[in-house]
């Protein structure tokens, strides 16, 4: 089991366009990926489920995967994770 | 002043090429791969025949207090705040509380329909000849032509003729249907969900495409779309909904129980989240269309450029609107509704709370004025025209405006910008009259620390010289999650504003030391005011602490008629009043900022209103300090005058309304802008 911890750095935490992206990456990564944040733990891959971790700026999320492809796919996860894609917004705008 | 770039007009180009392609693609028009073995819902089905949002008991149902607090959503929540957002969110009762009740439905409008022309019209004669500094009066040029006319309440400037599109209702739920093969249900609500996400991702598709180079908010708009098809390609909600197919309920109820159990999951968890709840019910309404081979609900796709009705428009609803949308005009709603601060943000004209628009035809030709709120039915091909004629010639008037804000005969008003953040900033104004602190930490759990506030106050400083912040603005009816306020059965009149500092008197301590601290690094002019202020006591309190940070000059908003009537007093403790005439207006005539039916009770040229304005002009003048407007009448061009008139001396207002206002006051000179004050108060 492939494990990554990593603090979320985009302003507005893991709600709006940074849940957008890390979702979208997620499923392109097609390596199904756990993301833990306290107690909860749901499918990087849902939507609601990373919008219902309430994950805000700062907030210590866990990253788990299993198999052929995870490591490569929890990394591309925490690259983005710890990014500020609040204040990359107005670039691509 | 900000170097951003200058705001776009917004405003859609004439129907130049009314034969060319839509940029949304039509909502399932052949409802191909939906269930056929539906049929109930009768007359129902025809989009737009009369439909109204409210007539569904799930339209605005099951409002939760926390989405009840409009002011969230009101703006996307969380890509940018609005200017607008918490202004939009003073009381704790939504539209769709009434909305959602079909008896309360009629009645209100029955109510809002005598009630409220008998307002506007009074309004629209208080304009008084040469109105506007230039603007058009609604009985001149092409209106007089109209077979019809309906009025509400301008609340986006601007004018604007086409054919009006009413938007299809959200879908009844039939009763359950019995199922015989729940394999062909779950199939079908696979395809609903993938509908709905494929719908969504072809709206942001083309918002994108038609945005490109158009500024930031069509980025934005296709981001929420994505989100928005995201959430419907959800593969925890489409197990969800599966199983509950497979364990016999029929495709619509499948959907309606899945949809159903986030959104109440959502609601629990209060803020930011809770405010996405409206968002999974608008996703509900389209798949569950979809279910039952019912036309999408949400924005129509005529393929020509229209003037949108709605009874109320919703995030995801104006999320979509393309360039194609000409004016909004919404049967309900009130100047600070998510419609009307979209409309403003957009530069779309827009009337809002326009009794009887529902039932005007699709297609008829209707001119709106945005202003006035005069909506006029059944112009001809050669009116609409002159109607988009003169909106050109008044925007080319208006993008040549710039200066400071003077009267004709160059009497002083300060005109500045409401932002919730650096991002709101535009040029053209003489600073920002109103810093809604707040709008930057609205999904926090945990308080902001002092650091990140000295950033994000800093952010602001650096680009306007003089800032009047606002110190937190929150409640439990506009609630920030960290402050963990209690529920209370009435929240415009419980604990918000200043008074959440009887509980948390840490959070406005650590706010002052920030604000302070960012004034210091940047060498800005940071003045400080308190929301909600009532007594006295609380005033000196206030200021006290304030000076104790170092901060130069405090002031308080007068937002309650007790203050008002105190301002002279006030102004001995403080340096300056800022007047928010939303919530005055509010307090003064005991109705709900966001109670659809008394609209008219909330225009701000009644007189009792405009006389607390008056005193605290007045007591401002003998003290020699300022006394500003900061609520939407500020930004309104034929009240700013009369504001200037009864002796306001700066206007803060969102900055797409700057120029129409400037224009405004150049067009009068100080005694005309008193003369109509008094006309007012007689």
């Amino acid at each position: 089991m492939a494990q990554r911890t990593v603090a979320v750095a985009s302003a507005s935490g893991l709600h709006a366009r940074p849940a957008k992206l890390f979702v979208q990456e997620a499923v392109r990564l097609g390596v199904p990926v756990t993301v833990r944040a306290g107690d909860k733990a749901v499918p990087a891959k849902s939507m609601l489920g990373v919008l219902s971790l309430g994950v805000v700026q700062g907030t210590e999320v866990t990253l788990e995967a299993d198999g052929p492809g995870a490591e490569e796919a929890l990394d591309a996860l925490v690259a983005l994770l710890s990014r500020d894609l609040d204040a990359e917004e107005a670039l691509d705008a | 002043m900000p170097d951003t770039p200058a705001p776009q007009p917004g405003f859609p180009p004439p129907p130049s090429a009314p034969g060319s392609p839509s940029h949304l693609d039509l909502p399932f028009p052949d409802g191909s791969g939906a269930a056929s073995a539906v049929h109930a819902i009768g007359g129902d089905t025809l989009p737009g025949g009369g439909a109204r949002r409210g007539r569904d008991p799930q339209a605005g149902g099951g409002a939760t207090r926390e989405h009840a607090a409009e002011g969230g959503h009101a703006t996307d929540g969380g890509h940018r705040p609005e200017g607008e957002r918490v202004a939009a969110s003073g009381s704790g009762t939504h539209g769709g509380h009434a909305a959602a009740d079909p008896s309360a439905t009629d009645g209100g409008r029955a109510t809002a329909g005598e009630s409220g022309r008998g307002g506007v019209v009074e309004r629209g004669s208080d304009a008084g000849p040469g109105a506007s500094g230039g603007g058009t009066r609604p009985d001149s040029g092409p209106w007089a032509g109209a077979v019809g006319r309906l009025t509400g309440l301008g609340v986006s400037q601007g004018r604007a003729a086409g054919p009006l599109i009413r938007m299809a209702a959200p879908p009844r739920l039939p009763a359950p249907r019995p199922v015989t093969d729940p394999g062909a249900e779950a199939a079908t609500v696979v395809k609903a969900l993938e509908a709905v996400a494929e719908d969504l991702g072809r709206r942001a598709t083309a918002v994108r495409a038609a945005g490109a180079g158009a500024g930031e908010s069509s980025g934005e708009a296709a981001d929420i779309l994505e989100a928005l098809a995201m959430i419907a390609d959800d593969p925890m909600l489409r197990e969800e909904a599966e199983e509950r197919a497979r364990g016999g309920l029929d495709a619509a109820h499948a959907l309606d129980a899945a949809f159903s159990g986030h959104r109440e999951a959502l609601a629990a968890l209060g803020g930011y989240l809770a405010e996405r709840a409206a968002d999974l019910d608008d996703l509900k309404h389209r798949a569950v269309a979809f279910a039952l081979d019912l036309p999408m609900p949400g924005l129509p796709a005529p393929g020509h450029p229209y003037v949108l009705v709605a009874e109320d428009l919703s995030p995801a609803d104006t999320a979509g609107l393309g360039p194609d949308v000409l004016a909004l005009i919404t049967e309900r709603g009130g100047p600070t509704s998510h419609t009307a601060i979209l409309a403003r943000g957009r530069g779309l004209p827009a009337v809002v709370a326009c009794p009887g628009i529902l039932d005007v035809p699709d297609g008829t030709v209707v001119g709106v004025d945005g202003t006035t709120g005069e909506v006029a039915v059944g112009l001809t091909e050669d009116e609409a025209a002159e109607v988009r004629e003169r909106d050109r010639a008044e925007k080319a008037r208006l993008a040549a405006s710039s200066g400071p804000g003077r009267t004709a005969d160059d009497h002083p008003v300060k005109l500045m910008l409401n932002v919730g953040s650096a991002a709101d900033l535009r040029p053209g104004a003489e600073g920002v009259g109103l810093f809604r602190t707040e709008f930057l930490f609205l999904d926090r759990r945990q308080p902001p620390s002092f650091e990140e506030q000295v950033a994000a106050y800093a952010e602001v400083f650096r680009q306007a010289e003089t800032v009047v912040v606002r110190t937190l603005d929150a409640g439990t009816d506009k609630p920030l999650p960290f402050l963990e306020l209690p529920e209370e059965p009435n929240p415009a009149l419980g604990v918000r504003g200043l008074r959440v500092d009887r509980l948390l008197p840490d959070v406005l301590d650590t706010q002052l030391d920030a604000i302070a601290e960012a004034a210091r690094a940047t060498g800005a002019q940071a003045w400080v005011m308190a929301p909600m202020v009532t007594t006295m006591g609380e005033a000196s309190g206030f200021a006290r602490r304030a000076r104790a940070k170092g901060i130069a000059t405090v002031g308080v908003m007068v937002e309650v008629p007790g203050a008002a009537l105190r301002a002279r007093r006030l102004l001995q403790e403080v340096d300056f009043l800022s007047i928010g005439t939303n919530d005055l207006a509010q307090y003064t005539f005991a109705a709900d900022r966001q109670h659809p039916a008394l609209a008219d009770l909330l225009d701000p040229r009644q007189p009792a209103l405009l006389e607390l304005i008056a005193m605290c002009a007045e007591a401002g003048r003998e003290a020699g300090k300022p006394v500003g407007v900061c609520g939407e009448a500020a930004g309104d061009p034929l009240l700013a005058p009369l504001l200037v008139g009864l002796g306001v001396t700066s206007l803060s207002m969102a900055p797409v309304c700057v120029p129409a206002v400037r224009e405004a006051l150049a067009g009068l000179t100080l005694r005309e802008c008193r003369e109509r004050a008094r006309a007012a108060l007689a």
